[in-house]
């Protein structure tokens, strides 16, 4: 007999996303045209809504025989991952709108994505973080080529999707051998079953292929390329909700599955950690264009996260889920930013279209200082916090080298962060930037204010990471 | 003599890699690319199966059933970005998704 309630508990908002998805499609099939306008506020409400029952049933559940199991940790980086996906939607409205490619089908996908990030979030069968993968992916390959006019979002699109495509083969093959050589797909099995060289074989051909998911080294490359393709609020959704989800997930997965290999797993994690650390902060030095220097800044930031990963599950996954919370308000700040930057005749992108923002847009200035500061790591904003926790599971777990790559990566970052607020600050100014709409201002200005209030209130917000987590101590 | 998995394996195994190999070998075509990822697909099909039947536990055959509309699906999503990307720049060979680099 199936039991409604625990069902409900444990892939209720999954059940809501689905069902807002399938009627949006019927409302726009049946609309048409008179449906974009709407079907914005409506996604987001739907995605707020979803994460409104997430934190209803913030204990979790299992359903489906085991294939879905909710914990207090995966449902943490679900709530934060439906909240920012329903911001970088209000703010896509705006920008799709002067595009003139204001169409219902965004909202949708958006959904449907969120929806895939959902599915992996819950899942504890490989079966089910398989399918919820490819939802995620297959909706974020048509997201990058949703300016479809425009060649650089359709080759951003094309690019993404053959690399993803080659990241999914892989992480299938990996699953492949992990049943083959453990006889089950159930995170728990796995975990219980002796170690061969299958079984490690297996796993890391999945951590290659996670690894694509978080854009970390060296499976980084689609990032930049993609980050500036496709279109501004595109990757203001790719880098802060579905990051957070699969960084979440990789996590979860190693923590979990792979617990009993947990030696095994340690080393390839660090190795990933410090090419991303080192690849992020050289290659975001020599950038001009500013939604290039975000994709390497958060190919470095995914660095910094598989930092926490690599202390193993007891000291890292409070760090972990901290840290990307901070890094996702930034974020989301930041291509508010990005989004501002909009001149007679369209966007602008390069950095130096900042200079003397300081002096037009005296309160956009200042937001966006406090974002960078806290996207950089350093004192009086949230991203502080991120980063020395998770210095402190490095630390805890013993991964000094880690820790000096860590610290030189931040210190060579601050050269690059440092140059945008030099620009907005000290360069003669240039031409007023055309205003964009309230949401987008209104964004910026909330994140930036998020990043203070979260640092001089950081305990209660530790104390949630905390508990959320409690379930890897022994 | 008696077909045991390694045999499976073995073929499985060299499908993955000729289909790895034609994406990043291939200059030419993306149509090419789209057959390597399905390649790709089909030998952990096989992998999938193999250890199904082997190992006696249902499972791999219900996965092998998931990747395979999975793989349509992806096939569709990749054709139809092809096509946008085809419309907009007239070529689909391999050097021309070249506007952005580094």
């Amino acid at each position: 007999m199936l039991d409604f309630q625990a069902m409900i508990s444990a892939i209720g908002p999954e059940l809501l996303l689905a069902l807002a998805g399938l009627a949006g499609v019927l409302a726009g099939a049946y609309m048409g045209d008179r449906f974009n306008g709407l079907s914005f506020k409506l996604g987001a409400a739907t995605l707020l809504l979803a994460a409104l029952v997430v934190i209803m049933n913030w204990e979790g559940g299992e359903a489906f025989g085991g294939l879905v199991t909710t914990t207090p940790f995966v449902n943490f980086a679900k709530c934060i991952s439906f909240v920012a996906g329903a911001v970088t939607l209000l703010m896509a409205e705006g920008f799709l709108k002067r595009h003139e490619t204001i169409r219902y089908e965004y909202p949708l996908l958006v959904i449907f994505a969120s929806l895939g990030m959902g599915i992996i979030l819950s899942a504890s069968n490989l079966m089910t973080l398989y399918m919820g993968i490819e939802t995620l992916s297959l909706s974020s390959y048509v997201l990058a080529s949703f300016h479809r006019d425009s060649i650089r979002s359709s080759e951003a699109g094309l690019k993404y999707f053959v690399l993803g495509a080659l990241a999914s083969g892989i992480l299938l093959y990996g699953i492949s051998l992990v049943y083959g050589f453990t006889g089950s797909t159930d995170y728990g099995d796995i975990a219980s079953s002796e170690r061969t060289i299958g079984l490690v074989f297996g796993m890391v051909l999945m951590i290659s292929g996670m690894a694509f998911k978080v854009s970390a080294a060296p499976m980084h490359v689609w990032t930049p390329d993609v980050y500036e393709g496709a279109p501004s609020p595109v990757v203001a959704f790719f880098a802060t909700a579905p990051k957070m989800a699969s960084m979440v997930v990789f996590a979860n997965l190693l923590f979990t599955a792979f617990s009993g290999v947990f030696e095994d797993w340690q080393m390839i994690i660090a190795i990933i950690a410090t090419l991303s650390m080192l690849i992020g902060a050289f290659g975001a030095l020599i950038q001009s264009n500013l939604k290039r220097l975000l994709g390497y800044s958060s190919i470095a930031n995914m660095g910094y996260a598989l930092v926490a990963v690599a202390a193993g599950a007891e000291y890292g996954a409070a760090a972990l889920l901290v840290f990307m919370t901070s890094y996702v308000i930034a974020s989301i700040g930041l291509f508010g930013g990005v989004l501002s930057m909009r001149r007679e005749g369209g966007m602008v992108e390069s950095i130096d279209e900042l200079a003397g923002l300081v002096r037009r847009r005296t309160g956009l200035a200042l937001a966006l200082t406090i974002l960078v500061i806290s996207v950089s790591g350093f004192p009086l904003a949230v991203g502080f916090i991120g980063k020395i926790v998770v210095f402190q599971a490095g630390w805890n777990a013993g991964l000094l080298p880690l820790l000096i790559v860590l610290v030189l990566s931040s210190v060579l970052a601050f050269g690059y962060y440092l140059r945008i607020i030099l620009v907005m600050w000290v360069k003669e100014p240039v031409e007023r930037f055309q205003p964009v709409g309230s949401t987008v201002a209104l964004s910026v200005y909330a994140a930036a204010a998020a990043c203070l209030v979260l640092f001089v209130f950081a305990s209660p917000f530790l104390e949630w990471a905390t508990q959320a987590s409690a379930g890897f101590i022994q | 003599m008696d077909i045991t998995v390694n045999h499976f394996l073995a073929v499985s195994a060299i499908l993955f890699t000729v289909g790895v190999v034609g994406i990043f070998v291939n200059r030419k075509n993306i149509i090419v690319i789209l057959m390597a990822i399905e390649l790709i697909l089909l030998s952990v099909n096989i992998n999938l199966v193999a250890f199904s039947v082997f190992s006696g536990t249902i499972v791999g055959q219900i996965f092998a059933m998931l990747v395979l509309t999975v793989a349509a699906a992806e096939a569709a999503v990749g054709l139809a970005i092809l096509v946008v990307f085809f419309r907009n720049r007239g070529d689909i060979a391999v050097e021309s998704i070249d506007l952005m680099k580094g």
